[in-house]
């Protein structure tokens, strides 16, 4: 007779890697950070309507206690900078959505003399999202695949006795 | 009074440093002498019958064979404006400022001076406004060649369409 049947039904049997990225998945802290227009729609999917909270998406005034970068509008170089040092100033694990078209290319100043085009120049990007800006039902879909994204990290199995590449991390 | 009014009496006070009226425009203008520009401001400001107690607008022109600053005042108390235009060598262009006549000049002396290169005589504060401080050059200048990265991040961007062309061959 297997294990899982002997348990009494408040006993739950599930593998650590799991627990752990669930609960790191469910509690994503993205940073308060809008840069233009995006920002806007950033604050409206944190608002009541889209509400990302419900997903355990709260943000944090300060980059030091964040997860999760959303870097929502245009990028100027003078900006990208300092935006790499707040990136910087993350705790490991850290994540970042590029949040419209702007961030994710440049967009429609891809051209100007003072926009960086992409900010996949001075970062790695987990997730992008597009649009002009993206509606708060995009953001949230991107912040799902970035929830399914931290579901398949593995912490604690080896592969061949070695720890994996996101343990090493 | 009304705008060219105020002109001829301008003109009538202040004689040859008064360059041009330009009547036929539609939004008629007059050119004055880059050294009395100070004074005529002052003028108008304080003359009971002009009292130009607004500074709207102050924009530099990059014209190739020389740079304009525009100066566009308006009367609260009267209800008209005028249109000023001083006219430099585009090798050296130094003008005396207006701050001191008003004091919303100083953000856009530094903006005139950030991105066309125009140099305030007596500013307070002339550093750049919206361009990072180590930024060469000054961008809105006609002749101006687009660095090709800034801090190590390169400010071109492959086009998807030339991209996915090339991957066709």
């Amino acid at each position: 007779m297997p294990l899982l049947n002997t348990l009494p039904d408040y006993v739950l049997t599930t593998k650590t890697d799991e627990v752990i990225n669930w609960m790191r998945k469910s509690s994503i802290w993205y940073m308060l950070f809008g840069l233009a227009c995006c920002a806007i729609e950033l604050m409206h999917t944190g608002g009541p309507r889209a509400d990302i909270e419900r997903f355990g998406a709260t943000p944090r005034a300060s980059a030091r206690q964040s997860d999760l970068m959303i870097v929502a509008g245009t990028l100027t170089l003078k900006m990208a900078l300092r935006t790499r040092l707040l990136y910087d100033q993350m705790p490991d694990p850290k994540y970042v959505i590029s949040m419209g078209s702007c961030s994710n290319c440049g967009g429609l100043f891809q051209l100007a003399y003072s926009v960086c085009d992409g900010v996949d120049k001075i970062l790695p990007v987990d997730v992008y999202v597009p649009g002009c800006p993206p509606r708060p039902e995009a953001l949230t879909e991107g912040l799902l695949k970035l929830q399914e994204k931290i579901m398949n990290e593995r912490w604690l199995t080896r592969a061949n006795g070695k720890p994996t590449q996101a343990a090493q991390a | 009074m009304d705008a060219l009014a105020t002109y001829q009496a301008v003109k009538e006070r202040f004689g040859a440093k008064v360059l041009e009226i330009n009547e036929k425009a539609l939004d008629p203008f007059m050119v004055v002498d880059p050294s009395a520009i100070v004074e005529i401001c002052r003028f108008l400001r304080d003359h009971p019958e002009t009292a130009m107690n607004c500074l709207t607008n102050e924009i530099g022109v990059d014209y190739k064979d020389r740079i304009e600053v525009v100066y566009e005042l308006y009367s609260y108390p009267k209800r008209y404006g005028v249109t000023l235009k001083v006219k430099l060598p585009r090798d050296n262009p130094v003008v005396e400022t207006v701050e001191t006549v008003w004091k919303s000049a100083n953000w856009m002396e530094r903006e005139i001076f950030d991105l066309i290169g125009v140099t305030f005589q007596g500013h307070s504060d002339l550093r750049r406004i919206l361009m990072p401080e180590d930024w060469p050059g000054h961008p809105q200048r006609k002749d101006f060649v687009e660095p090709m990265e800034y801090h190590g991040i390169s400010t071109v961007r492959d086009s998807p369409i030339i991209r996915m062309e090339a991957d066709r061959k």
